[in-house]
């Protein structure tokens, strides 16, 4: 099939630009990975709308149907429960559709693949019972799913606030809340307080959730060091280390929470430039103001541009659908442009004092802890392969099969680089990434062989 | 470690899976790594240790979840919606050759 642009991703940035795009008269083509249009933000959000969630779930999530209603009427050829496997310049974009692959061709592709929580790890992090906030607000937002006790939160960030507030609203238990952030960070965070207060609902809305949480009577544990996931087969205890004393408490469910970063593995594997955000420690490609990469005709919106939330994902879609079409010829209307990045520049207000307040966490990572949870390699493991080698993490992915699993550094990444630079006494973001090579995502040989190439089709 | 608020017409239709040989009700519109979470509270062992893991993500990017559906191995059942007479199991170890 051929489209003058494909869309991967059908979050704020996907929906917004797709709308964008088809009032310009192009044509476009949306993958997606989730059965209906939202992404991770506004999951379910049709569906929940009508039923109690809608409440608890608050105004910023119900608000989403409207850009999804938009979206659904937008005249884009929308493909739900569809992965990318592979993006070449050209541009072809393969498919994987209910096990059978695809190509579409494209004169400009748009990755709006957004985020995924920042992968942090502690003693007993693989033990069921222990998943991320954002898996259990999944569970939320896909079926009213609501964790069952004793229930612990840990790490740092607006989600686990966002998350317990919600599930207090619905009348669940939350039994203790683990903050693990510094609290050296506030007086950071509150140099950028002025510029913030141009988003002030915001702050508002931050205040509001911790005063009804501090109310709420959920236990609050902060400047402790050592939390631990404790268990045989599944997660029984939470640990944790406070003024030199070390307490337990029991927990069926321990959800873990330390910031998002970009998902970075389309643009990383086309060989885009990126730059280090050295304060969040993650990269994120390098985009003009339109959102295009160093590689013409490839854009990136959303929060895979450098995380900015869902305004500014919205701003960010229509700026490259803006800038896409500049690209293929069209001329672009100065109003628009500037109402967008307007809304960008509000939307981004909070996101220097939240980043200082909540920043990558930086507490030394013990030898025995498992930082790869697909081949199973311990912090230990890789430091040693790092001191036999060059800074390389394909050296030392080489060694170990540290980030050679399923997931294909997904989860390790980051704590690989991180330990390499540490051993070689060079600053965090100088080791580079693992390479990312094609298939993004497996792909079955059953699912490729129904592959007709363009060349063949013809 | 999981159950639902919503009940009757909010909840939508139930629908009947195969799990591990069983009949078991799923709901409508959850994921495959969902109903593993709430049924067993595991979705594999692993292939290193045999240690077994839980989806831990549930948004297609941990791998944790990869179950066996309808004789298909490694398959992310996080991204996966239950449909009427589907047949999941856990996996358990390697992916093996498929029938």
């Amino acid at each position: 099939m051929t489209t003058d642009v494909v869309i991967v991703g059908a979050g704020p940035a996907g929906m917004a630009a797709a709308i964008e795009l088809r009032a310009l008269g192009l044509s476009v083509l949306v993958a997606d990975e989730q059965p209906a249009p939202g992404g991770q933000v506004w999951r379910g959000v049709e569906r929940n709308n009508a039923t109690r969630l809608a409440g608890a779930l608050g105004t910023d999530y119900a608000r989403g149907e409207a850009l999804v209603r938009r979206f659904r009427d937008c005249g884009a050829d929308y493909r739900p429960e569809t992965q990318v496997w592979q993006v070449e310049e050209g541009w072809k974009v393969f498919l994987n559709q209910g096990g059978k692959a695809s190509v579409a061709t494209a004169r400009a592709v748009l990755l709006a693949t957004g985020a995924q929580e920042r992968p942090v790890p502690f003693e007993g992090w693989t033990l069921p019972g222990v998943m991320t906030v954002g898996a259990a607000q999944i569970m939320l937002k896909s079926g009213g799913f609501m964790p069952q006790g004793p229930v612990w939160l840990r790490g740092a960030g607006p989600l686990p606030l966002l998350y317990a507030q919600q599930i207090l609203a619905l009348g669940g238990r939350i039994d203790g809340i683990i903050d693990t952030s510094a609290p050296a960070n506030r007086a950071q965070a509150l140099r950028h307080l002025p510029r913030a207060l141009r988003d002030w609902r915001s702050l508002a809305k931050g205040a509001r959730w911790m005063r009804e949480l501090r109310r709420s009577g959920i236990r609050m544990v902060k400047g402790v060091s050592e939390v631990r996931a404790e268990g045989d087969e599944r997660l029984t205890h939470v640990t944790w280390v406070e003024d030199g004393q070390p307490q337990r408490a029991p927990a069926a469910l321990l959800l873990t929470h330390e910031g998002v970063i970009p998902s970075v593995h389309a643009t990383l594997s086309l060989g885009c430039a990126h730059d280090w955000n050295a304060g969040q420690r993650y990269l994120a490609p390098r985009l003009d103001t339109w959102g295009e990469t160093t590689r013409g005709g490839l854009f990136v919106a959303g929060d895979g541009a450098g995380i900015g939330g869902v305004d500014a994902a919205v701003a960010r879609g229509g700026l490259a659908a803006l800038g896409i079409a500049r690209r293929l010829g069209d001329e672009v209307d100065g109003d628009k442009r500037a109402a967008f990045e307007a809304d960008l520049s509000r939307a981004l207000a909070t996101r220097p004092f939240l980043d200082a307040l909540y920043p990558a966490p930086e507490g030394r990572i013990p030898d025995g802890l498992m930082v790869c949870r697909c081949e199973e390699v311990t912090a230990g493991r890789i430091r040693e392969a790092a001191r036999e080698g060059a800074p390389d993490p394909n050296q030392v992915k080489a060694a170990t099969r540290a980030g050679m699993g399923p997931c294909q550094g997904r989860q390790c990444g980051y704590t690989v680089s991180r330990l390499i630079a540490e051993e070689h006494g060079i600053e965090a973001g100088h080791a580079g990434f693992f390479n990312i090579r094609p298939p993004l995502k497996p792909i079955t040989l059953g699912a490729l062989a129904a592959l007709e190439l363009p060349e063949e089709a013809e | 470690m999981f159950k639902s608020v919503l009940d009757g017409a909010e909840r939508g239709p139930a629908v009947t899976v195969m799990v591990e040989g069983q009949e078991v009700e799923a709901w409508e519109d959850e994921t495959v790594a969902s109903l593993l979470l709430r049924h067993f509270g595991t979705a594999r062992l692993t292939p290193v240790s045999q240690s077994p893991r839980a989806p831990y993500c549930m948004m297609g990017v941990c791998f944790d979840c990869l179950a066996v559906i309808d004789g298909k191995w490694s398959t992310q059942s996080c991204l996966e919606p239950v449909r009427a007479g589907m047949s999941i199991e856990r996996q358990n170890g390697a992916r093996e050759v498929e029938q």
